[in-house]
């Protein structure tokens, strides 16, 4: 039987096992919308913005192991979306995202709504494809989504016109993909295993820096085996919290700007390092001469290629899926009869309980006057016993939510790390609280980020989201007047707004609850509260410590160990 | 230091500005690219000239390869190689120089394509050295107008690019 383009589209996400669609309406997608109001297994949710709905299939495919799918229209649909899929881009997130265009025999010239999408989201897409056929809508999803899952995962554009979307064609669903240029790599080099292995067991002064890779890849298990038979401290960054259970001893805590004391000089001093899915990034080795003044040994193991020796040297490459190289090294480790040396792991231990002690840990001074914002996200904490979905917007609360939530579990800590993208942590929760219904999920936001996608509050109601909004409201773009204060002479440019909404009203407005909490004392009674209502969005709006800062904290362009430590303690 | 990359990609519309896009987003220089279709139609042979240090260069190979329209990549320069360009220039060839002209054309093995009354159209092919120094050889002040391919190049002996 014939299908319309449009029918093609829904058909393939079905045959993908496609749950959400999170999309927005509009001339180029028309077709498309017909065809989705014919079916009812791919349930659409309508977003109040296209940033929030890539945003929201972002969310929904980081806290599973799922591609998360958006639907836009031509125009300023696809240039709405940009953003959301630059933050998924950064983050190396599998996503589809299906793009109307306006019909192929107007492409070029100028027409309605026409923007060159292909050219657009080039940079920030793992691929794109103009679908000129409707003979070749099928195949091209297809390998969107194989694209978008496979290797380094990340966002695929699939830019549709509309007469393509309304021709019609035999509809057959490739059962397989291939795609003669790309071939990526699912085991690693099993010498260059061997190599690293050895080098590993005969090290003095060893640390393992594990980042968002050991989350994308599933491979949480094996990065514990490995730690524990090793007895080594492990670092994880902010893209790779969970990847090792925060409350195991062996974790040093994140490292980077926002790091760990011990974290950063056990990274900065240690002579065999073994990154794993992590990019050292410049958040997380701040000055490349500074770090490579120590000489140490370099193992990294990533799955793309061009991840590895792009800004520091490395000694042992290995390219391949995590999962995989961490099953075989540990076969390795455990098949050798040598062990690491107990004493000089006795003597290195020592160094990073000193380093522990010099750093103080992670700590604030908490106030009966006002609310700290650690105390929340402490408190948050405990109430959810370290097991709730956490989405985040980007600034102060950020950091001080993935320091002081300690995350257990991989995909349980949700937050736009490489493009830091404010506005993500809203439509990002609703996304999660679609995958995982009957979980918790907070969004620890500021009263800045909150406002860039508030009007998602809406499609919150008319989905029934119960998510916990938990903004930290300083009253200030926290992070930016922090980098004023620090380095621009407190010269607070344009970092305080003055007349923010009342937020109580604004979700009530929007058919939620709204709590403002003032007092340290009522921000336990206030969480417990918001958490006991199961079936309602609160939104908690804790005014707290406009002055606070994130400790410790490296410079911008500084080495690891030229930190910055609390000043109050 | 100067690197000849030759790749193999797809001849689809759009790959052209995806190999350009990278080379300009990540601030990579190029002195030259070329690119035409293959024996198989499916096909486009791109030539890049460019340069960059070790690891400059060695992210420049990574990043190619990691384009989905990318079929395969290989650093010429990193072996034995043959690399050619073809020049088309335009001379002011008047009176006595005519003759000099037609004799350094042959010197340097090119050929006279078009001839009118106050100018000669030369064709030259080699690798860029020759061709500089050709431009050197007959001085600017002659040349009214030069057109280059850029290089492109392919490995000797058995050091071939396929699929
Ligand atoms: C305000 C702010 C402050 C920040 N401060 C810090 C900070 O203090 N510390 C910090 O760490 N970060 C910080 N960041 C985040 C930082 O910008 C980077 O996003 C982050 O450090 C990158 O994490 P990553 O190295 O784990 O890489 P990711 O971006 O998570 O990349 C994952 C890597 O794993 C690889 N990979 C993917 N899948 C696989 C697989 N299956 N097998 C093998 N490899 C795979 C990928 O190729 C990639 O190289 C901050 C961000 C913001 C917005
Ligand atoms: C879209 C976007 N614009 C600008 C920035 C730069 N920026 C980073 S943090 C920040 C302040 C965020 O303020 P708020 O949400 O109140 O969080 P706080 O730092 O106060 O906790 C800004 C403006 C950004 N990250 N994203
Ligand atoms: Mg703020």
């Amino acid at each position: 039987m014939e299908m319309t383009g449009a029918e093609i589209t829904i058909r393939c996400l079905q045959e993908e096992g496609v749950e959400y669609l999170f999309g927005y309406p509009g001339g180029a997608v028309l077709h498309i919308y017909d065809a989705i109001f014919q079916q009812d297994k791919v349930k659409h949710i309508l977003v109040r913005h296209e940033q929030a709905a890539v945003h929201a299939a972002d969310g929904y495919a980081r806290s599973s192991d799922k591609v998360g799918v958006a639907l836009v229209t031509s125009g300023p649909g696809l240039t709405n979306a940009v953003t959301g899929i630059a933050t998924a881009y950064m983050d190396s997130i599998p996503m589809v995202v299906i793009s109307g265009q306006v019909p192929t025999y107007a492409i070029g010239e100028d027409a309605f709504q026409e923007v060159d999408a292909v050219g657009i989201t080039r940079p920030c897409v793992k691929h794109n494809f103009l679908v000129k056929d409707v003979k070749d809508i099928a195949s091209t999803i297809k390998k969107a989504f194989y694209l978008a899952k496979s290797g380094r995962p990340g966002p695929v554009l699939v830019d549709i016109p509309k007469d393509v979307s309304a021709h019609k064609t035999e509809f057959v669903y490739p059962a397989t993909v291939n795609i003669r240029s790309y071939h990526p790599k699912g085991k690693g080099d099993s010498q260059q295993i061997r190599q690293a292995a050895q080098m590993l067991l005969e090290a003095k002064r060893p640390m393992i820096y594990a980042g968002g890779g050991v989350v994308l890849s599933g491979a949480a298990t094996q990065l514990t085996e490995l730690v524990k038979l090793l007895g080594f401290p492990c670092t994880n960054t902010l893209m790779g919290l969970g990847g090792y259970p925060a409350n195991d001893k062996q974790f040093v805590g994140m490292l980077g700007m926002h790091g760990t004391y011990e974290a950063n000089m056990a990274m900065q001093h240690c002579d065999v390092l073994v990154a794993i899915g992590a990019r050292f990034d410049d958040r997380v080795i701040g000055n490349v001469e500074h770090f490579a003044q120590v000489p140490r040994k370099i193992i990294h193991i990533d799955i793309d290629p061009s991840s590895i020796a792009k800004r520091v040297k490395v000694d042992v490459p290995i390219v391949g899926d995590l999962k995989l190289v961490l099953d075989e090294m540990l076969t390795v480790l455990r098949s050798s009869r040598q062990k690491p040396d107990a004493i000089e792991m006795g003597v290195w231990w020592k160094q990073i309980e000193e380093w522990r002690v010099i750093g103080g840990g992670l700590r604030y001074k908490n106030s009966s006057e006002i609310i700290k914002p650690q105390f929340v996200i402490e408190t948050l904490h405990k109430l959810t016993f370290g097991d709730a979905f956490v989405t985040s917007d980007v600034g102060q609360h950020q950091m001080w939510a993935a320091q002081y939530y300690k995350f257990n579990h991989p995909r349980r800590w949700i937050n736009s790390g490489g493009l830091g993208t404010m506005g993500f942590g809203l439509p990002a929760a609703m996304g999660v609280q679609l995958k995982h219904p009957g979980e918790t999920v907070a969004c620890v936001t500021g009263e800045g980020s909150i406002q860039m996608n508030i009007q998602e509050l809406s499609t919150c109601k008319q989905y029934h989201l119960p998510i916990k909004v938990l903004s930290l409201n300083n009253g200030y773009l926290g992070m930016v007047r922090q980098w004023q204060e620090f380095f621009h002479g407190n010269r607070f440019s344009e970092s305080y707004m003055d007349a923010l909404p009342d937020f109580v009203k604004v979700a009530e407005a929007y058919g939620h609850i709204g709590m403002r909490i003032d007092n340290p004392a009522d921000v336990e009674p206030a969480i417990i509260e918001a958490l006991s209502r199961k079936n309602d969005l609160v939104f908690m709006d804790f005014r707290t410590d406009p002055t606070e800062n994130v400790f410790p904290m490296v410079p911008g362009g500084k080495g690891l160990s030229e930190v910055v430590l609390s000043e109050d303690l | 230091m100067r690197h000849i990359i030759s790749l193999l990609m797809e001849n689809e519309a759009g790959a052209l500005s995806r190999v350009a896009g990278l080379f300009s987003a990540r601030g990579y220089n190029i002195e030259s690219l070329t690119v035409a279709p293959t024996e198989d139609a499916t096909l486009s042979r791109m030539t890049i000239v460019t340069s960059g240090s070790d690891a400059v260069i060695e992210q420049i190979n990574k990043q190619l390869n990691k384009l989905i329209d990318v079929v395969s990549v290989m650093d010429l320069s990193e072996g034995e190689h043959i690399e050619r360009e073809l020049m088309l220039v335009k001379l002011r060839a008047e009176g006595e120089a005519r003759e000099e002209l037609k004799r350094l054309t042959d010197i340097f093995r090119g050929r006279i394509l078009d001839v009118s009354d106050h100018t000669y159209t030369i064709e030259l092919t080699g690798a860029r050295v020759k061709l500089d120094s050709f431009i050197d050889a007959i001085g600017r002040d002659l040349i009214l107008e030069t057109v280059r391919t850029g290089a492109s190049g392919i490995g000797r002996g058995n050091r071939i690019l396929s699929l």
